[in-house]
């Protein structure tokens, strides 16, 4: 029976060919133009600020220790490389750091909260207070109970960093497909196994999109906690390079940090963004229209 | 395959159903109510006896309690009242079982998702790979082995959930509605195939679906089901011998069955209908 049907289908398929063929060619360049669009657009705003900015600048003579324009801030960018590169590391490196712990931190709650529901009960309303903490109200107490400066700034920066991945990750262990936790029971799965072939994978997405917010918090945390602690001697990082040129007037050197730290935020995204895409591309719907 | 080579498949191919006394009983029900929560009868006082080579629909309205009583074989609840006794404990430790959904892991490939079973017993995908690759191409996907399963048509993830199933080697497979979401020309299809598999692997099927026609085609007991309370009404034999293919569809001998499953059915419910 599907063979006579196959017969007339494929002849109105031949005939109309031509018309798909437009409709397809119409349909992959108005995609191939969104593709263009997608940073042709930004760009062009971003051009335009920049151009607004430098334009309001020279025409207002605005004194640059109030509002340098953005030439010269590249040209600080540059000029200062050498002294802002090092500070630049230093709060990469407690950014990524806090990150780790707030993926093991977050995770592993997560993780302990699904094995027992006592724990998750007992525990889940002081993550939660922890999160709703103002961290600048507590900064004082930190100061006073943790002796390493790094360890503080690093405590910091967790504590606004870890909530996302946690609850991301919990609601993720929680949301496997009924289906298949029946058929992990009928097929007598152990808790470890279930664990490592259903809710691991499951909340894989969730963890990822926690993981993107957290991303962003632990740079937030890491700036934040460097305003609050001060430097640690050599070791200064870019909130500290903020301030300092703030006591000196010096606003473009400002300017220039605030650079730095905007582009550390934006490739922090990106990297997150590009992990997301390769562990999820194959199979997971949030990924998968990226691709077309 | 060694596991049912017990029961020869020629009993079938030959149209020659043992007789059904003759065959050992595999799983029964006894008298076996489920409640839920104070007042939702589920079931009520339902007896099953399973023999081993049996193909058991179970045909009724929606809320009779069809997938209830598959969730009580597969010991996913306990039923209130009564038991499932089980004569054939190595029926229970290969239970395959089919839900409505394919319920594929979809971060997993179609080989991956079959080794489930099997890697959950431990078994490493090397030591398995030919049990995957006969359970693959006995639902006729060889060569789809690495494709997710968001590559594959409905009727496709059904038959990975369906290998999945086979590639225990069980004696028992329970399906809720497997095909119940698919098109009625892949519905067949995967029908013809299902007995086909059921032919070389000699197993026993208890199949749930609201499909008169489905039930007669594929099964030779259908148990007829009411609802509230859920419990069965009657039995019926499909005496057709197997292998029974397409051109069995378009016999006298199965429009005559469909008549009377059809009849016994409304009958049944009418008769239900006078005494509430
Ligand atoms: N977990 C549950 N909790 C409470 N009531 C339930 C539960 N599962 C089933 N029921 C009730 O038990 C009755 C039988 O449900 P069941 O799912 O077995 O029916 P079914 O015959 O499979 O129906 P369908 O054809 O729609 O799948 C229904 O009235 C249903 O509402
Ligand atoms: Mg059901």
């Amino acid at each position: 029976m599907a063979v006579t049907d196959a017969g007339p289908s494929r002849a109105t398929n031949t005939q109309s060919a031509p018309v798909v063929d437009a409709e397809e060619a119409g349909r992959l360049a108005l995609m191939r133009r969104e593709r263009t669009l997608r940073w042709a657009l930004p760009s062009a705003v971003f051009l335009a600020l920049i151009l607004l900015w430098q334009g309001a600048v020279t025409v207002y003579e605005i004194p640059h220790y109030q509002l340098p324009g953005p030439f010269l801030v590249m040209q600080t960018l540059v000029e200062d490389f050498g002294s802002l590169a090092g500070s630049w590391w230093t709060t990469v490196r407690i950014t990524v750091l806090a990150l780790i712990l707030a993926i093991i931190g977050g995770g592993g709650l997560a993780i302990l909260f699904t094995q027992s529901r006592w724990i998750e009960m007992s525990l889940f309303p002081y993550m939660v207070v922890l999160q709703v903490t103002p961290i600048i109200a507590i900064a004082p107490l930190i100061f006073i109970y943790i002796d390493s400066h790094i360890a503080r700034v690093l405590f910091i920066a967790w504590i606004v960093a870890f909530f996302p991945v946690l609850s991301n990750t919990a609601l993720g262990l929680k949301s496997s497909d009924h289906n298949l936790r029946d058929l992990m029971t009928i097929y007598r799965a152990s808790r470890w196994q279930r664990l490592r072939f259903l809710q691991l994978p499951s909340s894989l997405p969730y963890f990822l999109g926690g993981l993107r917010i957290a991303g962003g918090l632990a740079l937030i945390g890491a700036v934040v906690a460097e305003f609050t602690m001060g430097s640690g001697g050599q070791s200064a990082g870019l909130a500290f390079r903020i301030l300092e040129s703030s006591y000196r007037l010096n606003v473009p050197r400002m300017f220039a940090a605030l650079v730095l730290v905007i582009l550390t935020g934006i490739a922090i995204y990106l990297v997150l963004s590009w992990v997301t895409w390769l562990l999820l591309h194959k199979w997971h719907e949030s990924a998968l229209k990226r691709e077309g | 395959m060694a596991d049912g080579a017990n029961l020869p498949a020629a009993d079938f191919a030959a149209g020659t159903p043992r007789a059904r006394a003759a065959r050992p009983v595999i799983l029964s029900l006894d008298h076996v109510d489920k409640v839920f929560g104070t007042s939702v009868v589920a079931l009520r006082d339902m007896a099953l006896e399973v023999r081993q080579g049996d193909f058991i629909s179970l045909l009724g309205p929606s809320g009779c309690g069809k997938s209830t009583a598959l969730r009580l074989i597969s010991g996913l609840m306990q039923p209130t009242r009564g038991r499932v006794r089980w004569e054939d404990p190595q029926a229970r430790d290969t239970l395959g079982v089919v839900f409505q959904e394919p319920t594929l892991m979809p971060w997993a490939t179609v080989a991956e998702n079959v080794w489930l079973p099997l890697r959950l017993r431990g078994k490493s995908r090397a030591q398995v790979m030919p049990d995957i690759a006969e359970a693959l191409a006995m639902v006729g996907l060889t060569g789809f082995e690495n494709a997710y399963p968001r590559e594959l048509s409905g009727g496709m993830k059904m038959r990975v959930s369906i290998a999945r199933a086979l590639v225990t080697h069980p004696r028992l497979i329970l399906m809720d509605e497997p095909f119940a979401a698919l098109d009625e020309i892949t519905r067949f299809k995967l029908n013809n195939d299902l007995l086909a598999m059921r032919e070389k692997l000699d197993c026993t099927v208890i199949f749930v679906t609201h499909s008169v026609f489905e039930s007669v085609f594929l099964s030779d007991r259908i148990v007829i089901m009411a609802a509230r309370p859920g419990r069965v009404i009657r039995e019926l034999a499909v005496d057709a011998p197997y292998p029974r293919d397409a051109a069995f569809r378009t016999s006298t001998e199965y429009v005559a069955h469909c008549r009377a499953a059809s009849e016994a059915l409304a009958e049944a419910m009418q008769g239900v209908a006078h005494e509430g």
